[in-house]
């Protein structure tokens, strides 16, 4: 592990008692701490503030159990996102909300941990059908602001006993307490995949379409939508030429064939579509998962805007004299978009688009003097505010735990 | 039951509130003071306790209650909110000197949007009726309690109800996108929105399942689903617990992940049949309902595996619906099964707690030994795919001491499902009923961390300040009641 900018190394607890040693330590002096799993998202939110001591949760590793039949599997905090994947295929399974990869987004390296996935909260182009982090997420323990070791939830999928404070720590980016180990509900992967990719729509009728899709019986687990400039970047050959927007269907081998061709006549189009088979599918998939075709170049500012499916190309539209390379994710819902950085990533005019249709944007990459300049998200209000700022010290009082890095103020 | 004292000072103005709250009102029979008319509110789905409450007031805008609201919070004065009031945990029990704000009215589907998606709804529309909102087009609100006809979603989000189809739809929290708020000061906020993933705390997320403690849930976007093109159930029966549980472990195995996978043993099957006659069979120990969906062709290889699979667990009964009639009538069965048990007994006492389900056979004998020790008889039914388990003990609420004793049973039976893995209540809610358990499963540290969220929210403890954490442990929190005393009845 690098030292920081003062050549202190980090401190790696292997323990959450070790951890709550380092948390009451800092309380008592007001030292921030600056948390992390391996490093690979330090780039999401916003440079902790103040002469922060960095604190690697990545010794907090390991499964600590898994049971195939009760679909749940519990693991430190710190075990990589792939050992967790790796365990659960050895069974077929998987989870649910299909966790980007963002090293190649965001230049960083290392190995994601679980623990980074669940404090930043992206969930991948599954999240129409399996749901989010927040929902697959059934357990946590965690060492909070106040140096206090807490367990919320626990291994069972259907609980609903005192405060949902489980739910409270996906996207939270470790400012309310220090995840030392998360449970996850587990489902079987599906044995076949197919996708249908539409050819040549454009982003309006791309959407037109997905909705269409969505509102099918047919269980569609994926809507993405590459226009064509997106699209000439894909590593998958039968994508380049031309937009295509993509649909994705799991399940039974014996199911794939029968839904791909009611899939196909539900649609009633005129635009042509290719099939892809399992492999070209997950291949593609990957791509969109972890938005790998706005990697480059990479001083180029990197948006996430969530809004309505209807609203997303409408937003694109209003941002249109920026420029932007644009991704559609979650049946238009997500849109991923990259234009040239500035001096602010256009954040007022961007901000102000997702915001007028009801949505938020992200500043996901931006070169560190814009990232230190504008909020990672848009700052909450009036009451909401208030909240947000009460809730955060009722877990942090003193304020060390990765303060600023998702709130200003928290 | 220990109930907070009630506040003298306040009770001794109710006159004057009640005034107070009709010039907040457009109309004055929209604040109820009158005994006779309070009385329809004084108890809930856990019906043993009682409690007057001191007003009701039935608004039907956000704006109505966020003036209701700061008129409480700015006159120290409790209030309870209040959906159908069919909560089994005691939820919607109100306090003697409380307003019971009332949602009965806020009744409006605000938007349906197909092409998102959603529906936007007034917290008083029910589960049911935000289907029957949606199902011209195919669609569906996925989350199914058996009350559903009756429970209110505003209900449904503070208890993050679940169903018999929440293996694969989930519970009502994973079918939400947002939610409009009034805080007990009365601002108002919105959490989530149009849109998934947002970012930010995921304030929605807390607020779902927090019981009507923190705020009072005005308006309600739901995710809505296109139903799948068909759905059949398997009926299977077993000689013993243990098979049944076996079989349900061999299902999961297998990768296939059923819609519902319903348990009912035999005194649950029996009653069922006898009420409904839904053709379940009569002469085996445990009945698995297990249902899947797709088309036909689908619906049929996945129950031939299913079957197959049970094949290997020698069932003594199996039979595969084949027509929507039978399959309603095997899930009426299902669905009526508390009903079906209230018509065998004087009384009975729904249970809620969860477990791993590899622990199934073990804690079903174990809920039989208890129960035999307290001399009742028990039913249990119970979504076997995730453990959520419902074990109805029998007793007569006019035998001197048998609702104590059944009480103490089924504290018994949650304890149990604590020790092997699992949690009080999967569905139900804390309450009042379980409220005194959560030192069971929480240590005090973690109880003190929760009640740090209900200070962010309400820190005068002013709504629905006597459910989920125990009474004494609120001792010294600014508002809450220093000493518990009065008994409701
Ligand atoms: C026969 C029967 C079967 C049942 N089956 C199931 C089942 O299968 N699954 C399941 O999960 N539950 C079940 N329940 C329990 C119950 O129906 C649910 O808890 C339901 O969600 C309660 O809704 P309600 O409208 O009746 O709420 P109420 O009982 O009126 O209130 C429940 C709670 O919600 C709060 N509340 C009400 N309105 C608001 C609001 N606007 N804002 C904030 N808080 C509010 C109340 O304060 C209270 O704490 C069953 C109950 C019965 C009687």
């Amino acid at each position: 592990m690098a030292p920081d900018a003062a050549g202190r190394q980090p401190l790696a607890p292997e323990t959450p008692d070790a951890l709550a040693d380092i948390v009451r330590a800092a309380a008592a002096d007001g030292t921030p701490l600056d948390l992390m799993g391996s490093g690979t998202r330090r780039g999401l939110g916003r440079p902790v503030a103040g002469n922060a001591r960095t604190v690697s949760l990545r010794g907090l590793m390991g499964v600590r159990q898994y049971s195939p039949t009760e679909l749940y599997i519990t693991v430190g905090a710190g075990t990589p996102l792939a050992e967790v994947a790796a365990t659960l295929a050895e069974k077929g399974q998987g989870l649910l909300f299909e966790p980007p990869d963002l090293r190649t987004l965001l230049g960083s390296a290392g190995e994601p941990t679980i623990g980074g996935a669940v404090a930043t909260g992206f969930a991948g182009p599954a999240r129409i059908a399996g749901g989010g982090i927040r929902d697959s997420l059934i357990g946590v323990e965690m060492v909070t602001g106040r140096a206090e070791a807490i367990r919320s939830g626990g291994r069972v999928m259907k609980n609903v006993t005192g405060y949902d404070l489980t739910k409270l720590t996906v996207g939270s980016f470790g400012t309310l307490g220090a995840l030392t180990e998360v449970t996850f509900k587990v489902l079987p992967t599906p044995r076949r995949m197919a996708t249908l990719a539409v050819r040549g729509l454009g982003d309006g009728d791309a959407r037109a379409l997905m909705s269409l899709a969505l509102a099918s019986p047919y269980e569609v687990t994926g809507a993405a939508h590459l226009p064509a400039a997106i699209a000439a970047r894909s590593e998958v050959a039968a994508l380049t030429d031309g937009a295509a927007t993509l649909l994705r269907l799991g399940g039974f081998a014996e199911s794939i064939d029968y839904r791909v061709g009611e899939l196909t006549d539900h649609l009633e189009t005129a635009a042509q579509i290719d099939v892809l088979d399992d492999d070209a599918s997950a291949a593609a998939w990957a791509e969109v998962r972890d938005v790998r075709a706005l990697a480059g170049p990479p001083d180029r500012a990197v948006w996430r805007i969530s809004v309505k499916p209807t609203a997303g190309p409408e937003v694109v539209a209003r941002l249109a004299d920026l420029l932007p390379d644009v991704l559609y994710d979650w049946g238009g819902g997500l849109v991923w978009l990259s234009l040239e950085a500035g001096e602010d990533a256009a954040a007022s005019v961007v901000r102000g688009a997702a915001e007028a249709a009801g949505g938020t944007a992200m500043l996901v990459r931006a070169p560190d003097g814009v990232r230190a300049a504008i909020p990672f998200q848009a700052p909450p209000t009036g009451a909401l505010a208030t909240v947000i700022a009460r809730l955060k010290s009722a877990f942090d009082p003193a304020g060390v735990l990765n303060p600023g890095r998702l709130y200003p103020e928290t | 039951m220990q109930m907070p004292e009630p506040n003298a000072a306040v009770l001794a103005r109710r006159a004057q509130i009640a005034a107070d709250l009709r010039s907040l009102l457009p109309a004055p029979d929209m604040v109820i003071a009158a005994e006779d008319e309070l009385r329809a509110y004084e108890t809930d789905g856990l019906s043993a306790y009682r409690q007057m409450p001191m007003i009701v007031v039935l608004p039907e805008t956000t704006q109505q209650v966020s003036a209701i609201m700061r008129y409480c919070h700015m006159n120290g004065i409790r209030s309870v909110a209040r959906g159908a009031g069919t909560s089994l945990a005691g939820g919607a029990l109100p306090l003697a000197d409380s307003v019971v704000i009332g949602i009965s009215k806020m009744t409006r589907v605000v938007d349906v949007d197909f092409a998102n998606r959603t529906a936007t709804v007034q917290p008083g529309v029910t589960n049911m009726a935000i289907t029957t909102a949606v199902q011209h087009e195919g669609f569906f609100f996925a989350p199914d309690p058996s009350s559903q006809i009756a429970c209110t979603i505003a209900g449904n989000v503070a208890m993050n109800s679940g169903g018999a189809h929440c293996l694969k739809y989930g519970v009502t929290s994973n079918n939400l996108l947002g939610l409009e708020v009034v805080l007990p000061d009365g601002e108002v906020v919105r959490l989530g929105g149009p849109n998934l993933d947002g970012g930010g705390y995921d304030l929605m997320g807390l607020f779902t399942g927090s019981e009507g403690t923190l705020g009072i849930v005005t308006e309600i976007t739901v995710r809505i689903l296109h139903s799948p093109e068909g759905a059949r159930p398997i009926l299977m029966g077993f000689d013993s617990n243990e098979a049944a549980g076996a079989c349900v472990d061999a299902i999961i195995s297998s990768g296939i992940i059923p819609v519902a996978l319903e348990f009912m043993d035999k005194p649950a099957i029996h009653a069922a049949e006898a009420y409904v006659h839904a053709g379940y069979p009569l002469d085996v120990e445990a009945l698995l309902i297990v249902e899947v969906e797709g088309s036909d062709e689908e619906v049929d290889r996945l129950l031939g595996w299913i079957k197959e699979i049970a094949q290997r667990h020698n069932p003594s009964y199996l039979r595969i619906s084949t027509s929507e009639a039978e399959s309603q009538i095997i899930w009426k069965g299902r669905k009526s099964a508390f009903g079906a048990v209230g018509r065998i007994s004087p009384d009975y006492y729904c249970m809620d707690g969860t477990i791993p389900t590899g622990q199934l056979p073990g804690v079903l004998k174990r809920i039989g030994e208890i129960c035999d020790g307290y001399g009742f008889e028990v039913a249990n039914i119970f979504h076997a795919g995730d453990g959520n388990l419902h074990p109805l003990i029998m007793y007569d609420a006019n035998k001197a001491g048998d609702l104590e004793k059944a009480e103490n049973c089924g504290a018994d039976i949650l304890k149990l499902c604590v020790d092997v893995g699992g949690c009080l209540t999967g569905e139900h809610g804390v309450g009042v009923e379980k409220r005194d358990l959560m030192t069971y499963q929480f240590t005090e540290t973690e109880l003190e961390q929760q009640r740090r969220v209900k200070d962010v929210f309400d820190p005068a403890w002013l709504l629905n300040p006597h459910k989920i954490f125990p009474l004494s442990a609120r001792v010294g929190r600014l508002g809450a009641d220093a000493a518990p005393a009065a008994a409701a009845e």
